[in-house]
């Protein structure tokens, strides 16, 4: 195909900054990319969405050089291009920022910048070059970072920077951005933003990968829309809507909004008073918080992570250690971390669905039926005797949890490991709601849980408020606090900044106090 | 993504790492002017084709069973008890003990009695570093490897200054009295028809086939067993279910080392039938390699530990039929662990690519010929 094109054709005829061309990549029997073609413009922003699992991230490893296709062309200003590692990616002009950051935490930005592509064996004349281009860099795109800032000192908003910067550096017109606004508060994403449109004007190429329907209506001028590893649509996204985006992404019609009856607020079901932590560094992680929690309320805590939210959870979960007191039913709950554990919590009627259900809420290795038991495993109904546990029993409640929560595949025998997000986050939620607790504990129920089962969980939780139980949410989604909350906590560097009615406060206004500014 | 068909885990990359060790050593035994051919078959007759042969074989069988599920139960808490050795030491010493300390009447008294001797002893030998790691943070290899040399030391002090009887050379204890002798295969009813001569291979055999079955059962059916595989996959997230690190580290340290201990009423109780100095003969090591082959599995330790067994009768009769020289037993096994132990993956790479490429070009040349 290659030979075809005369060379003189190639500056005329390429109006695409990159163009894929029947892209198809296999995992083994998963078809991960089938027959993909995209076609990106010059000095435009695209965004490509899609559920986990659509193929998004095996499409940009493909472009980046991390995977080969198995068939397809790439090409690159109308040039067929191969991209059999990562610097011919960079060669080819191709720049990738990653959800988590490539970056050696104990260098300076300007020796992240530098590294892997220093002139020659000699430091000096690199930085040197490095200090006046990073200067350029940051006058012409709000793109300020101290160069000689540690970069483990710096936020994550800054971190993000760096790495926008490094491959502008190596002369990126083509700038990958994964998951880019996961970690940022609103106010560091309109940053990001505002850098985007800045490159974008200077002619480079942004391709924006998000889950996040608000992100690609707001920045993006065409979209992609990815499922089950085949490119969908691309449309101008001035000419199609969140919902029609949504339908696309999961092949049916999505409620992005939560249905929900007003609050029924009870009684009193947990009082925190005073909750402080100080961590093994003898840093305070939580400075004295105090709320209160009714029967039939969710209360959600909205704040960029790391202000304290972990700990809060850890704490009230039964695996932390804090001074203050937490009271539930009336009953005063120890939290010096001697007399209490997870176990001792869950049999006081507290159900946790933790923030990384990878690290804490599942062992990745055991299969499903062994994670439905996980924490359980002293309940009576899954023993045998007083020896031996009943196998067969929680094999049993793990396949009726898996028919009831539409687990897929409804296999009890595949490890944990095997389901995708959205499908390990569905095992984890029904082995804590069908425990039918007082008190459910829930981090980031939906992160990297796809569209179509973000609506099930989030009606599952609703459920659970209707019954008349308490709900703590923790979230770094806005939107999902504004849509399931009764009532909203800011965190913000180990404090409440505040309490707000969703009804009457919007992202603005939460925006500001999560980057602790006082209401 | 890409994952090995079970049975090939389980059976053939064993068997290819296997046959790549063996294929080594007849390099080795080729280098030193030696026949590989005539090795094999000295090994093989000497400790296969005969019931005396099986009666050495399924001896030192014996031993890593118990050490080598010693080193399962650890592992699976997340644990590498390289103590092994020290423990077995240690049990010897709670089997002598045992078996000095009353005119026992009869075997069937005195080893129950010895077990629980020798568990105990054992058990206690690694609560130590059990300790150490569960409430210091100090790493178990380290501190297991550091009990073995004091195992040693303190066991040479208690055969020479405690238990040699007086008037004796050798640091050994006394002969433990006849009521604690342990019928050999040859003496049980039945299996003397196959057993025809005196064997070292006795009735612990029997017990460490009920300690694989044990562990099994403990392993996979108990809430114990749970929780000691859920914290050693993930300790963070034994932390949120709320099992306990300290208590888990502990009971699984004292079953592993109970485990190496009881290895001694088979070499000490069984065989030498008194306490003599460095009586495990670095059975407790072995143990380390028994469940690296044998995938953790106590089904894998029987079937890993009957090779090691085999090895090393096949080794012994190497040096007493052949001019080989003995030290080539140690240089096999080395081999073998090697190959079965450390470079196994190595093995399971390069099947999972074989398969992947005679997957991938089926489709491939289908696509060709249009």
């Amino acid at each position: 195909m290659a030979g075809q094109t005369p060379s003189g054709r190639q500056e005329t005829a390429a109006p695409f900054a990159i163009e894929l061309k029947g892209i198809s990549k296999a995992f083994g029997p998963v078809q991960a990319n089938k027959d993909i073609s995209i076609q990106v413009a010059h000095g435009s922003i695209h965004g490509i969405i899609g559920e986990n699992g659509a193929g998004k991230s095996t499409l940009m490893s493909i472009l980046y050089g991390f995977y080969r296709a198995d068939s397809g062309v790439i090409e690159i200003n109308g040039r067929p291009t191969t991209i059999p590692d990562s610097q011919s990616a960079i060669r080819a002009g191709i720049g990738m920022v990653f959800q988590h950051f490539k970056l050696v935490q104990n260098f300076t930005v300007l020796e992240n910048v530098v590294l892997g592509a220093e002139d020659g064996a000699l430091l000096g004349p690199s930085l040197t070059k490095a200090r006046r281009v990073l200067a350029d860099l940051s006058r012409e795109y709000e793109l300020d970072v101290d160069p000689d800032a540690v970069v483990e000192d710096l936020s994550v908003g800054h971190q993000q920077r760096v790495e926008i910067l490094k491959a502008l550096y190596r002369q990126a017109e083509i700038l990958i951005l994964d998951e880019p606004t996961g970690v940022l508060t609103p106010d560091e994403a309109d940053h990001l933003f505002r850098i985007l449109r800045g490159l974008k004007d200077q002619g480079k190429t942004v391709i924006l990968i998000t889950h996040k329907l608000r992100e690609i209506m707001e920045i993006t001028d065409a979209v992609s829309v990815m499922r089950r590893g085949t490119m969908v649509a691309t449309v101008k996204t001035a000419e199609t809507s969140p919902e029609a985006l949504a339908e696309l992404m999961v092949g049916r019609k999505v409620l992005l909004h939560v249905h929900k009856g007003p609050a029924n607020p009870g009684r009193n079901v947990l009082s925190v008073e005073n909750l402080r932590v100080v961590d093994e560094a003898k840093v305070e992680r939580l400075r004295g918080i105090s709320f209160d929690i009714r029967a039939g309320e969710i209360l959600g805590i909205a704040g960029v992570a790391g202000n304290g939210q972990s700990e809060l959870l850890e704490v009230l979960g039964g695996f932390g250690r804090a001074t203050g007191r937490v009271v539930l039913n009336g009953t005063e709950l120890d939290i010096s971390g001697r007399a209490s554990d997870g176990q001792s919590r869950r049999a006081a009627g507290i159900a946790h669905v933790p923030e990384d259900r990878q690290r804490l809420g599942l062992i990745m290795d055991f299969t499903a039926w062994e994670n439905v038991a996980f924490g359980y495993h002293h309940a009576p109904e899954y023993q045998r005797n007083a020896a031996l546990m009943d196998n067969d029993a929680i094999r049993a409640d793990c396949a009726g949890k898996m028919q009831r929560f539409d687990v897929r595949p409804p296999l009890p025998e595949l490890p944990a490991k095997s389901f995708s997000g959205g499908n390990q986050q569905k095992i984890v939620v029904a082995r804590e709601i069908e425990r039918n607790p007082d008190l459910l504990l829930v981090g980031q129920p939906t992160r990297g849980v796809d569209i179509g089962a973000i609506e099930f969980i989030h009606k599952q939780i609703v459920a659970l408020r209707d019954a008349g139980k308490a709900v703590l949410l923790v979230s770094v989604e806005l939107d999902e606090i504004l849509s399931l909350s009764d009532r909203i906590a800011v965190m913000f560097d180990g404090r409440i900044m505040g309490f707000r009615d969703p009804a009457q406060t919007n992202e603005r206004e939460l925006g500001l106090l999560m980057a602790g500014v006082e209401g | 993504m890409d994952k090995l068909p079970r049975w090939a885990d389980l059976a053939l990359v064993p068997l290819i790492s296997l046959l790549l060790a063996a294929a080594v050593s007849a390099v080795v035994l080729l280098a030193i002017g030696q026949s590989p051919s005539q090795a094999l078959w000295v090994m093989v007759e000497g400790a296969l084709l005969s019931p005396y042969g099986w009666g050495y074989t399924l001896y030192y069988a014996t031993s890593f069973m118990f050490t080598g599920l010693a080193v399962v139960v650890a592992f699976h808490g997340g644990l590498f008890n390289i103590g092994g050795e020290g423990q077995a030491q240690l049990g010897g010493l709670g089997v002598a003990l045992v078996c000095l300390s009353l005119p026992w009447p009869h075997w069937t008294l005195a080893l129950p009695a010895a077990i629980l001797g020798a568990a105990l002893f054992g058990a206690a030998w690694a609560a130590i570093p059990a300790w150490l790691q569960a409430r210091r943070g100090s790493h178990i290899v380290i501190t297991t490897i550091m009990f073995n040399y004091i195992a040693a030391a303190l066991m040479i002090y208690v055969l020479v200054e405690v238990l040699k009887p007086a008037g004796q050379m050798d640091p050994a204890s006394a002969r433990f009295p006849p009521g604690t002798n342990l019928p050999t295969l040859h003496e049980i009813p039945g299996l003397s028809l196959i057993f025809t001569k005196q064997v070292p291979a006795n009735v612990s055999l029997f017990v460490a086939l009920a300690a694989c079955f044990g562990v099994w059962v403990l392993m996979w059916r108990t809430r114990l067993g749970y929780e000691i595989r859920a914290f050693g996959k993930q300790p963070a997230a034994a932390r949120y279910a709320g099992i306990s690190a300290f208590k888990v580290t502990m009971i699984a340290m004292l079953i592993s080392g109970a485990l190496s201990g009881m290895m001694a009423i088979n070499n000490v109780m069984g065989e030498s039938e008194r306490l003599l100095q460095n009586a495990s003969e670095g059975a407790g090591f072995i143990g380390i390699a028994v469940a690296l082959m044998g995938r953790n599995h106590p089904v894998g330790v029987f079937l890993a530990a009957l090779l090691f067994g085999f090895l090393y009768q096949g080794g012994a009769e190497l040096g007493l039929w052949t001019s080989i020289p003995i030290e080539l037993r140690t240089v096999v096994q080395g081999l073998v662990i090697l190959f079965t132990g450390a470079l196994d993956q190595m093995v399971r790479m390069l099947l999972v690519r074989l398969i992947r490429t005679s997957r991938s070009r089926t489709p491939a040349q289908a696509q060709g010929g249009m």
